[in-house]
């Protein structure tokens, strides 16, 4: 035990162990594993034929970590910033490095942006934006809901009962916000 | 890596190489695809979305035949990581057949059945030379403290990922390889990061003959780091979660102890108590950034974004972890501060290791291990969502219904 000398002692020796749990042991030797030692030049390097990359063609300004020396050679092209949310996040890129808590939270900021700008943006097409069929709320019914956690000592669904509100919380604020809005537009339209 | 074995003839073309009965559909101006996207916390959907293109000589273009929603990926559906863009379309764990490849590319061919790592990496990078493949330096313009991940907000680099019909390989003679011919596809998805992550993880606990290893977490990274533990010489696997049907996995699947810690007081004593209070020698946090059993941790991170993630495994890990003993951290947390007890790390003079893991790194020694059976990852799915259900997919595998421990999607199923 821990207030003397000897490790306790562990219930199966090793041919026990080897006999109840296919491939025991086969990675014993800590010398011989995969991702030792740490730092293990790769002389062909993975592959590489080049000792830097190509540069990919920048299409638009590339939004960079200030902490890198230049625009990597290869990059993601997925969403442009645009929108306010774009303003935000480049200026969290311009101004803060990734060691300052601005950077993080301007970006978690920009994504909350993002989405209404989105939601917003989707109600003028063919396809907006419907918090039924886009949260898979539905399989609540075919999934087995319920059963999934009554009587299953679930310490997570204490706060699952937030989600609805973290989603549908904003849609019906935006709503009750409209509506009042309205409301006080027509009442100013009336005479008298 | 004298693995691979891979032809490296040189192509000669200057142009794209596209496989015949695609070429139109590529070529064609405005071809679409089906592909997965974001709306926002908590909402995806599928779309209509512009073909990937080649945009750099070595990029290959994998039509997606099978992939998989991670763990992880709830992080980014619950809108915890920062510059998560709508629109996006994510999956970081897929399969594919190799459909376009630029005019730079020496070791695939159009038709080869590849699996691909989910880290994006160049190979030639300070990083990537000494096998740091998870920390490549040439392929996130938006952060150094992490490398490239496909589908993973543009904190990882702003690539699209595979859960999708098509997906841009960037770097395609360095990461992904083609598939074994006696490996099945559901075993293939599974070692492009799961395994190999949960694989790397009980690596990183340099776990020696006899150690008790804990794992806090019987998610699929979780179970595959308590089954290779034991291959690596573990003397007592104790896996740690509150959904009891994942720990009946742990035991069948993992062959491990189970503990459920909504049913004890405090879990760290009760692990002191089962380790006749010396604690275990390694401990693997194998939850991250939504752990639960600590309902202001869960709150203040999860639902609030005001943590990185919430630390409860980490901190659980640190204190039910022997001194001098060793943590491994391969669960995923986003880049804002988070609540670690690090007071008690330094004072127990523990040893902390972590990484994303460099996945083809692991993948000679893993291919064995399937091959001779002591691995079978495919065990462990549960869910096989069509992509047009991928909604459906993410809520039931976000709210842990009907049993769901590891979900796969599949593009055209028809």
């Amino acid at each position: 035990m821990a207030y003397t000398p000897e490790k306790p002692p562990i219930a199966e020796s090793a041919d026990q162990l080897r006999a109840r749990i296919p491939g025991w042991g086969v990675d014993l030797d800590p010398k011989d594993r995969p991702s030792v030692p740490k730092l293990q030049y790769q002389d062909d390097l993975s592959g590489a034929h080049w000792t830097f990359p190509e540069r990919q063609p920048e299409k638009w300004p590339r939004e960079r970590s200030i902490e890198h020396k230049f625009l990597t050679p290869v990059f993601g092209t997925s969403c442009p910033p645009k929108g306010l949310s774009g303003m935000l996040r480049k200026l969290a890129y311009r101004k803060y490095s990734e060691g300052r808590a601005a950077h993080w939270l301007i970006l978690i900021a920009a994504d909350r942006v993002d989405a209404w700008e989105n939601h917003l943006r989707s109600f003028a097409t063919l396809h907006p934006d419907n918090p039924i069929t886009e949260t898979g709320v539905l399989s609540e019914f075919s999934r087995h809901g319920v059963a999934s956690r009554l009587g299953r000592k679930r310490t997570d669904v204490k706060h699952q009962l937030l989600d609805p509100i973290i989603v549908a919380g904003p849609w019906v604020l935006a709503a009750a916000g409209a509506a009042y809005l309205g409301r006080r537009a027509a009442a100013r339209r009336r005479p008298g | 890596m004298a693995w691979s074995g891979q032809a490296r003839g040189l192509r000669s073309a200057a142009s794209v190489v596209v496989s015949a009965d695609r070429t139109e559909r590529l070529s064609a101006k405005g071809a679409f695809m089906r592909a997965m996207v974001y709306r926002g916390p908590y909402k995806v959907r599928v779309e209509e979305k512009e073909m990937p293109a080649i945009e750099h000589p070595n990029d290959a273009i994998v039509r997606v035949t099978l992939a998989a929603i991670c763990g992880s990926d709830l992080h980014l559906y619950h809108g915890m990581m920062p510059d998560t863009r709508v629109g996006m379309t994510f999956g970081h764990e897929f399969i594919g057949v190799v459909e376009q490849v630029g005019p730079s590319v020496q070791n695939l061919s159009v038709g080869d059945r590849v699996m691909v790592p989910f880290n994006i990496f160049c190979g030639s990078c300070w990083f990537c030379a000494r096998g740091l493949y998870g920390n490549c330096h040439n392929v996130n313009p938006n952060a150094t403290a992490v490398g490239g991940i496909y589908g993973y907000s543009h904190t990882t680099g702003g690539y699209d990922g595979g859960q999708s019909e098509f997906v841009r390989v960037p770097f395609a003679d360095v990461g992904p390889s083609r598939i074994p011919e006696w490996m099945d596809d559901e075993d293939a998805v599974l070692l492009t990061d799961a395994l190999a992550t949960g694989y790397f993880g009980a690596q990183l606990g340099d776990i020696v003959e006899g150690d008790v290893v804990a794992v806090f977490g019987a998610g699929p990274v979780g179970l595959f780091a308590a089954k290779s533990a034991w291959l690596m010489g573990a003397g007592r696997v104790i896996v740690i979660d509150h959904l009891e049907y994942r720990l009946e996995k742990a035991r069948t699947f993992a062959h491990a102890e189970t503990y459920n810690f909504t049913e004890y007081d405090d879990i760290v004593v009760e692990m002191k108590k089962m380790t006749d209070h010396l604690g275990a020698d390694v401990a693997i946090d194998a939850v991250g950034a939504e752990a639960d059993g600590n309902l202001l941790q869960h709150i203040t991170s999860a639902k609030l974004k005001l943590q990185g993630g919430s630390p409860v495994a980490l901190n659980w890990a640190i204190d039910s972890v022997r001194k001098g003993g060793t943590v491994s951290v391969v669960g995923a947390y986003g880049p804002i501060f988070s609540a670690v007890k690090f007071g008690d790390a330094v004072n127990k003079g523990l040893t902390l290791r972590m990484n994303q893991c460099p996945v083809k790194r692991q993948w000679p020694r893993l291919f064995e291990h399937v091959r001779n059976g002591y691995l079978k990852p495919s065990d462990i799915v549960t869910h096989r969502i069509p992509l047009e259900h991928i909604a459906e997919g993410y809520h039931i595998f976000s709210a842990k219904l009907d049993g769901c421990i590891k979900p796969l999607v599949v593009p055209n199923a028809g």
